[in-house]
Parts: C-alpha cells; sequence; structure tokens
C-alpha cells in the first residue's frame, strides 16, 4: 500500500515525538544525578560525580542490590524449570481444563500486583496443618524467592510455549521418521530450538524479578530489603534525592541492556 | 500456580473473617460486614469509580499513542529500520518501574505557577507550565509506564495483516480512511483487546505511581487496600481487593470474547 507524503509525515512525527515522550523522564533522572544541587529541579546547577561516588560507597543500596540480584536469580531459575514443563505439557497434551488453565496462567499478570501480595501473604502467615506436616512459611529471603517465582513462571511459560507453537511439527515427525528416539529428538531437534527463547525467558524473569516492589513489599517481611524497596522508601525522604537518582540512573544503565539482550535471543532464527 | 490459586482461594475466604475488636487480630468467625463496607459505603465506591476512570483513561491514552506509532513501525517504515525501532520503543519498559515513576516526578515537578515556593521541575522550568501532581500526572505516568504493552500486541497484529489486503481494499476504491476503519481496525480488534488488558488492569490496581507523583494526594483502590493492611485490618483489605479481582475477571472475560487471548 502507498502512502501520501502527508501520512507518511504525520506518522513519523507521531513516533519521534512518542519516544520523546519514553525517553525524556529517562534523561532527566540520568542528567540530575549529576547535578550540584540536592533537589528535582531543573535545570541542573554545575556538574559534580560526588554523587555517584558518595552512593557507591553507602552500604544501603549496595546490600539491597546484592539481595535483590540474590532473589531474581534463584526466583528465575525455578520459574524457568516450571514454566517450561508447564509449556511442554500444555504444548504437548490435550486434557479437560486446559482452556481453564491457560486463563489461569495469565491471571498473575493481569491482577493488581497488590492482590497477589495480599494472598501471598496471608498465605505465608498462616499456619498450614497438612496432617502429616504443619509448617508456616513467614518471611524472609525464601518467601520472596516463591513469591516472585509465582509471578515469574508466568513469564517464563509465555516464552516457550510461544516458541513452541511457532516450532512446525514437521520438523518432529521428520526426527521420528528419521529413527530418532523421544529422547533423542528432544536433545537433537527441541531443546536447541527453545534454547534461545528460555535464556530470554530467564532473562526476562530476572528483569522482572529484579523491578518488583508490590509483591516484595508485602512478602518480604522486615530486615530484608531489595532494592527497588531501598528506592521507595528513598524517594519518600527528601535529602536521598541525589542518592536516588544515581541509583535510578544505575538501574536503567543495567537493566536497559540486558532487556535488549533478552529482545535479541527471543528473535533468535527460528523460521 | 497451585501456591498461587490456594492463595487467592484463601484471600477470598478471608474477606469473610471478622476482626476481633479487642485483639485486633482477624478471628475465624464468619461474616459479611467487610464486604458490606466495602461494597456499599459511598466513599469507597467513589474511590473505586475513580480508579476505573484512571485505568479507562490510560488505556485510551496508550491506543491513541500506540496505534500510529504501531503502524508506521509495521507498516510505513523500511524493513531494516524496523527491528532497531521496535527496540528503542520497547526498551523503556525495562527502565525500572519505580525509576521510571520518579522520573516523572521530576518532569511534572510543580514551581512558582503552582505559587509553591520552590523550583519547578523539566516541564515548569522548560514550558513554563506542568500540571502539577494530580489526577492527570497520574494518568500520564501510567500511560507511560504500560504503552509498550499496547505497542508490541498491536504491532504484532498489524504484521501478521497480509499487505494484500490493504491493496485489495484501495483497489476496491476505498479511501485510506475508509480501509482504516473498515479493514485495519476489525482485523486488531484482538490486538488491542489484548494490549489493554494490560493497560487497564495495570493501572486499576496500581499505588504506588500514584502515590509517587502526587505525594500521596490520590488515592486508589490499591491505596486504600494498602491502608487498610496496614491499620491493621486485614479482613476488610481482602474485601476490597474483591473489587479488582471481580472488575478485572469481568474485563478478561469479555476481552477473551474479543479474541484477546490467541493475540497474547
Amino acid at each position: 500500500m502507498r502512502f501520501s507524503f502527508l501520512t507518511r509525515l504525520t506518522l513519523r512525527s507521531w513516533t519521534i515525538l512518542t519516544l520523546t515522550f519514553l525517553y525524556l523522564p529517562l534523561g532527566v533522572v540520568a542528567v540530575l544525578s549529576f547535578n550540584k544541587a540536592t533537589s528535582l529541579s531543573w535545570p541542573p546547577r554545575g556538574l559534580t560525580l560526588d554523587w555517584w561516588r558518595q552512593t557507591w560507597e553507602a552500604t544501603g543500596p549496595r546490600d539491597a542490590l546484592v539481595n535483590s540480584v540474590k532473589v531474581a536469580l534463584v526466583a528465575s531459575l525455578i520459574a524457568l524449570v516450571l514454566g517450561t514443563l508447564a509449556a511442554f505439557g500444555m504444548h504437548r497434551y490435550r486434557f479437560f481444563g486446559k482452556t481453564t488453565l491457560s486463563f489461569l496462567f495469565v491471571l498473575p499478570i493481569a491482577l493488581p500486583g497488590i492482590v497477589t501480595a495480599i494472598a501471598l501473604q496471608n498465605t505465608f502467615n498462616r499456619r498450614i496443618d497438612l496432617g502429616i506436616v504443619d509448617f508456616r512459611v513467614g518471611f524472609g529471603f525464601h518467601s520472596l524467592v516463591v513469591a516472585h517465582a509465582t509471578f515469574c513462571v508466568v513469564i517464563a511459560y509465555n516464552n516457550v510455549i510461544a516458541r513452541l507453537r511457532r516450532m512446525s511439527p514437521n520438523l518432529l515427525e521428520a526426527s521420528a521418521d528419521l529413527g530418532a528416539h523421544g529422547s533423542q529428538t528432544f536433545r537433537l531437534i527441541t531443546f536447541p530450538l527453545v534454547r534461545s527463547a528460555l535464556l530470554a525467558g530467564g532473562l526476562l524473569a530476572f528483569a522482572l524479578s529484579f523491578d518488583e516492589i508490590v509483591v516484595t513489599t508485602f512478602t518480604a517481611g522486615s530486615g530484608y530489603e531489595t532494592l527497588p524497596q531501598w528506592i521507595y522508601s528513598a524517594i519518600q525522604r527528601p535529602n536521598n534525592v541525589p542518592q536516588v537518582n544515581v541509583v535510578a540512573t544505575f538501574v536503567m544503565m543495567v537493566s536497559i541492556p540486558v532487556a535488549w539482550l533478552a529482545q535479541r535471543l527471543s528473535d533468535g532464527p527460528i523460521d | 500456580m497451585l501456591v498461587y490459586i490456594a492463595s487467592l482461594a484463601l484471600l477470598v475466604v478471608a474477606a469473610f473473617f471478622r476482626l476481633d475488636g479487642f485483639t485486633g487480630q482477624p478471628t475465624t468467625e464468619l461474616t459479611t460486614d467487610n464486604l458490606e463496607v466495602a461494597f456499599t459505603t459511598w466513599d469507597f465506591v467513589r474511590v473505586v469509580g475513580r480508579s476505573v476512570r484512571v485505568a479507562v483513561l490510560v488505556t485510551v491514552v496508550c491506543f491513541v499513542i500506540a496505534l500510529p506509532v504501531a503502524f508506521f513501525v509495521a507498516k510505513v517504515v523500511r524493513p531494516w529500520a524496523r527491528r532497531g525501532l521496535l527496540v528503542a520503543l520497547l526498551m523503556p519498559l525495562w527502565a525500572g518501574y519505580l525509576v521510571k515513576g520518579y522520573a516523572w516526578k521530576a518532569v511534572l515537578r510543580p514551581g512558582a505557577e503552582f505559587g509553591v515556593n520552590k523550583d519547578g521541575g523539566f516541564l515548569s522550568s522548560v514550558f513554563g507550565y506542568t500540571p502539577g501532581f494530580g489526577q492527570v500526572a497520574v494518568v500520564i505516568a501510567l500511560s507511560y509506564l504500560w504503552l509498550p504493552f499496547m505497542i508490541l500486541p498491536i504491532y504484532a497484529g498489524l504484521e501478521r495483516l497480509p499487505a494484500s489486503l490493504l491493496d485489495a481494499s484501495s483497489d476496491l476504491g476505498a479511501k485510506p480512511l475508509r480501509t482504516f476503519s473498515s479493514v485495519i481496525v476489525p482485523n486488531l480488534l484482538p490486538s488491542i483487546a489484548a494490549g489493554s488488558i494490560f493497560t487497564f488492569s495495570l493501572s486499576l490496581g496500581d499505588y504506588i505511581t500514584p502515590r509517587i507523583v502526587t505525594e500521596g494526594k490520590f488515592t486508589m483502590i490499591g491505596n486504600l487496600i494498602q491502608s487498610y493492611l496496614l491499620a491493621p485490618n486485614q479482613p476488610l483489605a481482602a474485601a476490597f481487593t474483591l473489587w479488582p479481582l471481580l472488575i478485572i475477571v469481568v474485563y478478561l472475560i469479555v476481552m477473551k470474547r474479543a479474541g484477546a487471548f490467541d493475540s497474547l
């Protein structure tokens, strides 16, 4: 279809405006992290690297960063395993209640975080008596991992099932025709094809967990602080503005390339 | 998954528990009082109405921004520029949720024109105008946060739309606007519905962004839930969560009708 010059111009301008809208706020914060003044006011007053040095030396944000990485690593690994198994199961078999189950898989991302958060907090706080075992999950590192894995599973699942759906069933049949066993087909055909989807799903799950604040607030308990929690509480203290600017810029600088990598991987050669 | 569903079920049950006025702890005695408070108190219903309004506004804003952009990237731009542009549009998604809310606070910070005795943020000092910290700020910040979720499904939908379909339409004498309304939009409906699931439901339950960009002056359902949870009145908070739960399940069912699930 051909487009008139005016249509193209309008669409192009609109896209450029949108890109400005998307990057302007991030740019403002990045610039402010080198600002001498200690408020969010614009324009910045003078250039300084002091805040970067000061934040680097502070223990609060660094401990929080380490905690975040630990939780995100473990949670995304668990999510990856469970999500992949679920995706294979849902893809290969037809069974009673399959549509309902696929509906349920969307629920944790569609429902507001706070609903998930309270639901999980409520459960972790309760004594669970299964007859043989009687326990209470409680709060801390382990509860955070379980909570994060819950919503990360969805991401892993979606990535893997999308890849499986795009995969031609002919490949598996061809492999079987050539005399490969089920496990050989998996090792030589299926796995290489979904590998990049797995990696992408894992990275996205990691990014999601790393960034999560709502569920974290309600399931971390006291004494375990992740980076988003640190940022959130620092935002509310007026004298922390410079440190927040630095941490915010740092988060952008780390997570955007990771996301870019995930993006590249999930488009890996397949068709 | 099981943990999640069990937790949700427990939560629904918890809404029926009575709060022991003496110890402040929830008892297992059943009552419908919490539900009655949550669903009939006028002030609370107003907050729900406000949240739904914000969620709808955000969805509309995202749609209006996303459709031309997605169309430009999918159909107009040359193929070599397509990937890079798409990535550029989606990258801010990963910049960190709090970081983005905070960034808008820096951009929207009111200055002298609000009669505040402080220096304004970016908009205020560059353009001399900012909508300040209010409902507009909440809608802007939430639209910003969820925009990529709208762009992506619409882009995917457009990509699936064969170019021959558009050519056929123009061959049959349809003007571009007619092609747009009779061919493109109907075919995109499932994708738009899929995108709106994210923009709508993510906005509806958000309580952190409104808190950050309005400095706590704007109350949505999530803020209400959180404040009762800290009160602490867990049963009442649980009763409030039924609001978004119901709204979203209804929304999902409607969107499923529109074919949204196949486009996720």
